[in-house]
């Protein structure tokens, strides 16, 4: 029965994470989860949904419980389905590969369940967050059924099938769609009613699915263990169940249609009747393959696709009905790669289920169809009409190319299919908008906003998908939308836009934002420059595009009706009126309605000064929109500056400059690395210059404490002490004073900022002790505007590093002063501005750099710390520096011990070989270097030199001990092992493995970098979250107090255990890095990092942290287990006792203070423990750092 | 012994009013004062330049960072609503006024001509007995006249006391050219109490740090002098209730100020300081010393010490030469 008469459903503008939690929260009772991208927001919304007290289609409030890991999520889902509740969970990539042992065990059991996923690439030669189907595909053999959803409102639909299907199968889904363009995409689409999720629950089944659940009313056992006798045949019990899954599905999906409308089939096939080409594709790609479909049957090819909806169990019956009986050429695409397979997974099926149908005599073409496969849109890669218009040419080949690609240029083992780019299947009915903002300007905000108005207001069918870029300060992105009579099918970003605007005047320098636009288009810029003087300022280039495109020009100064009307740096409501004026999507009047009613409706609940400062906005903008009458002729001398600069070494030049660029899409196979190793220091070749104001150096009143260069999150400002004579030719700007100690006296001192690299974060003016004694408003560092300073400081920035670095084995590296002569080894890192965790790993990298490896958890540290295009560990003038890589996520303490186990050995070895080589290397040429200490700086170089020596010796030997031990000699020389990561990976996800290696006694050095929250995936709850703060997935406050790590490892007694916090102590800090590094086993450091996730004023991050430690929040100590030798006490406790209440630390921050807002009596009570927290910790601590070591009693036993 | 009291229309079992203080925040604090006497109860003041503060900083940082990184589209939960605004204020006037018996008496801080109105609505709609107006200004800009600072203080009372029917005291700064005029111009606008005077935050230059720090130091007795004199002056020459708001701390600061004329006297610093029971230990004495003293009503002696009232007007009027003059003479 079709209800849709009487249903009234909204029509709502979501992305597909939405559509997806919204039914999976209506359709379960428990969800287990843990954040990953591109999944993590299915989770968040079901958190909050469930925290605001929304209820399941059966008048209960789903228990939402995020876990340690995705492995302990899966392990919650199947407790929970095995004692009877409808249970689910989200996940994507890694996440999803460790659900898989449990996977089993759940389709094994025949439960019915569905996860929900956003499929993501899996790491490889790198990491992706982004989308294809690796993940999905490596769980084929779990035994879960397979559905994939197109698009977002297929999303939802499918959502409910699967549940609906799982129920009655029996058999486990997985429902997928593809990470980003269908998880993050924003589209109009009809909401399904409570009413027609209930038309498809069949309480009989939801029954029978909690009998089968485990009860001591009625004890029964599952997982036995089974033997050879008869594991084999119970394996093969499940067979019946998935014989019948994919009539199940088909009869569910039939159900869908009579209540909703909407008819889906197993395999869906559009096209020509007779069609004799067809694509079989899954996911987003099926959209584009659609409406390049259409457009090529205007022009009467004989083409069509076959979307794949149930992949497993995949319906060899089902498949062959569904294909066209014209059809002569299938052409296979899958979202993956198997590498060494005989094709990637889904041509293997569509193979299999031809021949095998053909074996049973049923084929019903007149010839076996040829089928040949190829792999698209890896890692979300543009996959456009184009694309599909060369995979059908290639169809229509006498011999096409197999196991072909195509969205790339294949220049190594060419199976790259040529495309035509020109091709376009873009109405000239749907409006195309591009829009370049910050991030922090709001664009895409105000881009999700506009998407929603004209969903709402309109007819219209809108389509929403956002690309950010790599880095976490300045941040560029691009909302790409389109507005049509029709659903949107079009899963591409626009190259060919009738609208763009420039939200940020500085990207007109940096970014090509024209090309796309098409003749006749229009321009939009936020223009410093009033309409009589944009013209002018324009780069020649930007000239050039718009007189050839014969644009429509349009100006606002946004930026100063942002701060005319208090909006600050955020120009998001200014510029989506400039919009709504300009394109006449909705009438004038009508749109500024429109957006003042979403502007309540979105910040309405924030205050009305909110809404009436956006409304002041919107009225002040239309004043302010000018039309620019501009000449016919180019006037602008103003060139683009080269990406990177002419003397960057090849590699840079040739592919990081692409990507850098924005047009990576361009590097061909042969120019990748193939195995993912990458050259390191190449963030010193891409000048960002985001810094609107940078520090300025005062000599006059600088004191050379060097705390401005050691709190800098960007290595961006520098301190060298060097000879006098090096200022003669020193550019006529640069800085210089007398150094004023006694160590290097005589010498020059400059402090030089890297103009282009800074983020501006001012964190450095804010430590800095030297006030000016005249004006106290000045200090000896002062912001001062960037853009009149750049040229100037950037001739001192290089000048500066001509300056030789300071001998190594002159510095005190004990005090602040002298660990800041050491050159920082990771520089210019894309970390957030102000970040609270660089400043330490940067300290690793000035006081351990040039023999350091680093381990790095996936999170934060690894995206800043390895994402591409350029990435900021680097290395010195000898060519030493940090090598650094990232395995995974929850195993980066084994990784970094895998390290250790491996040089240990190495070095074991090369000590060996030496005492075996004693007669040709001589004996005291051996002892000497058996007997180095390398206990600071000087004995290390001493080492290497010996080494340098030693492999000159070994060159003329030709024993194989002697090349042996020319190729380990390096060995000989001490390496430091840093394992890091964030809280998340140390106190949640990798706790097993940290806890094994600080067990295991090797010399391994463990950062945390503790921000007390998943900061990389947007601030859920970790087990470091203190009481009382609000996080995702505690967003009423977290209940539970913060796990005491430091205390747990300290339990061991072999390890070295430290908490610090820079900017309460930074002295304390160095000294506890160089302790650590020096501790001859594993030591653990616990780094108070400050982060945007506690909504903090970044500037003031140093200031909080002092705070922190005031209040007696964040105790610094150091335990050394080696005092107890002396019979010390190996518990030192570092800072005073609180001096302040905790609400005067915490209440600096929004993670505390939001809960006074929204829940102020819990908030009063949150305030109350954990003030009690730290008493109670304090006075432990005060008793363990008490405690007499030197009169142990003697044991009574 | 009768110990009661007029102020705001407002019927007092005693002259005791603890002023806006940190005291008044909690609900257990309150009752705690009445129980040990207070008659009517300040409430801390609503600052409306806070509120808004908050509301924008944490828009600010629920908004700075979203939707700049493709892994994390926000960095906070999505509250399903705020408390924002006054509504903490508001909710605490409606729970007090459940909670303890005596007078509640609101008090806003405001910034701009629609915040002094929209609160004092508020707040005479969440049950408040009357209203505190905490009006200041520090001027910095030379260009700015007494009149026009005068008139802007003027527009306020004046647009509060036509919206709201509660009565309206304000809280007055010391530092006008003429305060009797204000006074004056004040009272004929309506309002039904003057407090004498606020206690600004004075600045403090720390050496160390080299940074200013506001701050308030806690008053003695010998602060009540500056109200003393001026209570002393308007008694009698305005029909507003008069309250005296600094160096309460004895039995005989209550005393003396009621001599001045005041109706009631408010005790902020030696409540901090002592808690609240000392408002039991200043009543008893007061009670003592009109026994002692053969006083049976607080009324009787109100005003017998004021300019109008007693014998050598000119000792409230002079400054440096008074004891000087009066040997000569």
């Amino acid at each position: 029965m079709n209800n849709d008469t009487v249903t009234k459903r909204a029509m709502v503008t979501i992305d597909g994470n939405e559509a997806a939690a919204f039914v999976a929260h209506k359709t379960n009772e428990v969800i287990a989860i843990y954040p990953i991208t591109p999944s993590s927001n299915m989770g968040e919304w079901c958190d909050q949904w469930s925290s605001e007290g929304k209820k399941n289609i059966w008048g209960t409030v789903p228990v939402v419980v995020e876990m340690q890991s995705e492995g302990g999520a899966a392990g919650a889902v199947h407790g929970s389905l095995q004692t009877g509740s409808l249970t689910t969970t989200f996940t994507a990539s890694q996440g999803l590969l460790l659900m898989i042992p449990n996977m089993f065990k759940i389709a094994g059991e025949l439960t019915s369940t569905v996860i929900h996923v956003s499929a993501r690439s899996i790491a490889a030669q790198g990491l992706s967050i982004f989308g294809d189907h690796s993940d999905v595909m490596a769980t084929r053999t779990t035994g879960f059924a397979m559905l994939c959803s197109h698009n977002v409102q297929e999303v939802m639909d499918f959502a409910l099938i699967a549940q609906a299907a799982t129920l009655e199968a029996r058999v486990p889904f997985l429902h997928f769609f593809d990470g980003f363009r269908t998880s993050h995409e924003v589209m109009k689409i009809e909401e399904l009613a409570v009413e027609d999720i209930q038309a498809m629950m069949d309480t009989e089944l939801i029954n029978a699915h909690r009998k089968r659940g485990l009860t001591p009313d009625n004890p029964m056992m599952r997982g036995t263990a089974q033997n050879p006798d008869v594991y084999f045949q119970g394996r093969e019990t499940v067979n019946p169940f998935y014989a019948k899954t994919p009539e199940i599905v088909q009869k569910w999906m039939d159900r869908f249609a009579a209540v909703v409308g909407r008819q889906y089939r197993l395999f869906d096939y559009y096209g020509a009747p007779d069609a004799e080409r067809v694509i079989v594709l899954m996911g987003s790609g099926s959209e584009t393959v659609h409406e390049t479909v259409e457009a090529l049957l205007e022009k009467d090819e004989k083409v069509g696709v076959l979307k794949v909806r149930l992949f497993r169990p995949f319906s060899v019956k089902h498949f062959i009905n569904a294909l066209p009986k014209s059809v002569k050429t299938i052409a296979v695409l899958d979202r993956t790669k198997e590498p060494g397979g005989a094709g990637e997974p889904m041509y293997q099926d569509v193979i299999t289920a031809l021949h095998e149908a053909a074996a049973a005599g049923e084929l019903p073409f007149a010839a076996m169809p040829r089928v040949f496969g190829g792999r698209y849109g890896l890692s979300s890669k543009e996959f456009t009409p184009a694309m599909v218009k060369a995979v059908f040419d290639e169809a229509a080949k006498t011999a096409p190319k197999n196991h072909f690609t195509v969205g790339i240029t294949d220049d190594l083992s060419h199976t790259s299919l040529a495309v035509d780019a020109s091709f376009t299947t873009e109405k000239p009915d749907v409006i195309r908008s591009l829009f370049f903002g910050l991030g922090a300007d709001g664009t895409v905000g105000a881009n999700k906003n506009s998407i929603k108005i004209i969903g709402e207001e309109t007819p219209f069918y809108g389509q929403g998908y956002f690309v950010y870029d790599s880095k976490k300060s300045g941040s560029t992105t691009t909302s790409h939308l389109r507005f049509g009579p029709r659903p949107i099918r079009s899963t591409y970003l626009i190259t060919q836009a009738n609208f763009v605007a420039v939200h940020q005047w500085p990207f007109l320098e940096k970014i090509d934002m024209l090309t796309p636009l098409v003749t006749g288009g229009t321009v939009l810029i936020n223009s410093p420059f009033p309409a009589d003087r944009v013209w002018d300022n324009l780069p020649l280039a930007v000239q050039r595009q718009i007189l050839e495109k014969k644009a429509k020009l349009y100006v606002i100064d946004g930026s100063a009706v942002a701060q005319k009307t208090g909006m600050g740096g955020r120009v998001n409501t200014i510029m989506q009126t400039c919009f709504f004026a300009i394109s006449g999507v909705l009438p004038k009047d009508e749109a500024v309605a429109a957006i003042k009613q979403s502007i309540k409706k979105t910040y309405g609940k924030k205050g009305e000064d909110i809404v009436k400062m956006n409304y002041a906005a919107v009225d002040a903008t239309i004043e302010h929109l000018f039309e620019v009458q501009y000449p016919n002729e180019l006037t602008s001398t103003i060139q683009l500056p080269p990406v990177v600069p002419d003397h960057a070494p090849d590699f840079i030049k040739s592919v990081t400059a692409k990507m850098i660029a924005g047009k990576g899409d361009d590097i061909t196979v042969a120019q990748m690395p193939c195995d993912g190793t990458y050259p390191v220091g190449t963030t010193m070749w891409e000048k960002r210059n985001i810094a609107a104001e940078i520090p300025t150096w005062d000599p006059e009143w600088c004191i050379q404490c060097g705390k401005c260069a050691l709190v800098c999150p960007h290595a961006t400002i520098r301190i060298k002490v060097y000879d006098t004579t090096l200022t003669q030719k020193a550019p006529g700007a640069f800085k210089h004073m007398p150094y004023k100690g006694n160590e290097y006296k005589g010498q020059a001192y400059t402090i030089q900022v890297a103009p282009e690299d800074c983020t501006g974060c001012g964190i450095c003016v804010e430590v800095c002790p030297a006030k000016n004694k005249r004006e106290t408003k000045y200090k000896a560092l002062n912001m001062q505007p960037q853009p009149p300073l750049r040229d100037q400081e950037r001739a001192n920035w290089d000048y500066f590093l001509t300056i030789p670095e300071v001998d190594r084995r002159t510095v005190d590296v004990k005090s602040i002063k002298g660990s800041q002569f050491l050159q920082p080894l990771f520089e210019f890192s894309g970390a957030c501005t102000g970040c609270g965790e660089t400043p330490y790993v940067k300290l690793v990298s000035q006081l351990f750099g040039d023999r350091t490896i680093v381990a790095n958890a996936t999170g934060c540290s690894s995206i800043y710390g390895g994402n591409l295009p350029t990435t900021p560990w680097t290395k010195n003038a000898e060519g030493r520096g940090v090598a650094w890589a990232n395995s995974l996520f929850e195993d980066n303490a084994e990784f970094g011990f895998g390290f250790r186990l491996s040089m240990d050995k190495q070095t074991e070895y090369a000590r060996e070989l030496l005492i075996h080589l004693i007669p040709q290397l001589g004996e005291e040429f051996v002892n000497e270097m058996l007997a180095s200490t390398q206990n600071d700086e000087a004995e290390i170089m001493a080492q290497r030199e010996r080494v340098a020596r030693l492999k000159e010796q070994l060159k003329g030997t030709r024993t194989p001990e002697a090349q042996h031990l020319y190729e380990i000699a390096d060995a000989l020389v001490k390496k430091s092992v840093w394992i890091m990561g964030g809280d998340g990976w140390a106190y949640d996800i990798g706790y097993g493995g940290l806890d094994h290696v600080i067990a295991s006694g090797r010399n391994v050095n463990i950062l945390v970098l503790d921000t007390e929250v998943y900061s990389n995936t947007g601030g859920q709850m970790s087990k470091a979250t203190p009481r009382g703060a609000v996080a995702k997935f505690a967003a009423g406050g977290k209940p539970a107090g913060k796990k005491d790590l430091g205390l747990m490892a300290m339990s061991y007694g072999n390890a070295y255990v430290a908490q610090v916090a820079m900017g309460a102590n930074d002295l304390h800090t160095v000294r506890t890095f160089l302790e650590a590094e020096a501790f001859e086993g594993p030591s653990l450091i616990i780094a108070y990092s400050h982060c945007i996730a506690h909504g903090i004023n970044m500037k003031q991050g140093m200031n909080i942290q002092k705070a922190a430690v005031d209040s007696g929040y964040w105790p610094l100590y150091r335990y050394n287990p080696n005092l107890t030798k002396d019979g010390k006490n190996p518990f030192q406790l570092d800072s005073k006792a609180p001096k302040m209440k905790f609400e005067e630390f915490a209440y600096n921050e929004i993670r505390y203070k939001m809960l006074t807002k929204m829940a102020p009596e819990k908030a009063k009570r949150f305030l109350r423990e954990a003030q009690d927290d730290i008493m109670k910790r304090w006075r432990f601590y005060e008793n363990l750092a008490a405690m007499n070591y030197a009169q142990q009693p003697a044991p009574t036993v | 012994m009768d110990l009661t009291t007029t102020y705001l229309g407002l019927n007092l079992k005693n002259p005791i009013v603890p002023s806006a203080s940190p005291m008044s925040k909690s609900v257990g604090s309150v009752r705690l004062m009445e129980d040990y006497g207070a008659s009517a109860v300040v409430l801390y003041s609503i600052f409306e330049e806070q509120i808004r503060h908050e509301t924008k900083e944490l828009h600010h940082h629920l908004t700075q960072h979203a939707d700049s990184f493709a892994e994390a589209t926000s960095y906070f939960p999505e509250a399903h609503e705020y408390h924002s605004g006054p509504d903490e204020y508001l909710e605490h006037i409606r729970k007090l006024k459940e909670s303890v018996s005596i007078p509640v008496i609101g008090s806003i801080n405001g910034v701009t001509d629609g915040g002094w109105v929209e609160y004092a609505k508020l707040i005479e709609q969440a049950g408040a007995d009357a209203l505190e107006l905490n009006v200041y200004y520090i001027p910095t800009d030379t260009a700015l006249s007494s009149d026009a600072i005068e008139q802007s203080y003027f527009d306020i009372v004046k647009d509060v006391r036509t919206q709201v029917k509660i009565p309206v005291a304000v809280k007055l700064s010391p530092f006008f050219t003429s305060i009797p005029n204000v006074a004056k111009r004040l009272d004929t606008m309506g309002v039904n109490g003057l407090v004498l005077f606020n206690r600004f935050y004075q600045p403090d230059i720390n050496l160390d740090t080299l940074h200013v720090e506001p701050g308030v130091v806690l008053s003695s007795s010998d602060a009540l002098r500056l109200p003393l004199r001026w209570i002393a002056i308007l008694h009698k020459k305005v029909k507003a209730d008069l309250a005296a708001t600094t160096g309460v701390h004895t039995a005989e600061d209550v005393l003396k100020l009621t001599m001045a004329g005041a109706n009631v006297t408010m005790m902020c610093s030696a409540l901090l300081r002592h808690g609240a029971r000392k408002i039991r230990e200043v009543l008893t004495g007061v009670q003592q010393w009109m026994v002692e003293h053969e006083y049976s009503s607080l009324n009787d002696m109100r005003g017998s010490m004021s300019h109008a009232s007693v014998a050598d007007p000119s000792s409230f009027e002079r400054a440096n030469y008074m004891k000087a003059l009066q040997s000569y003479m």
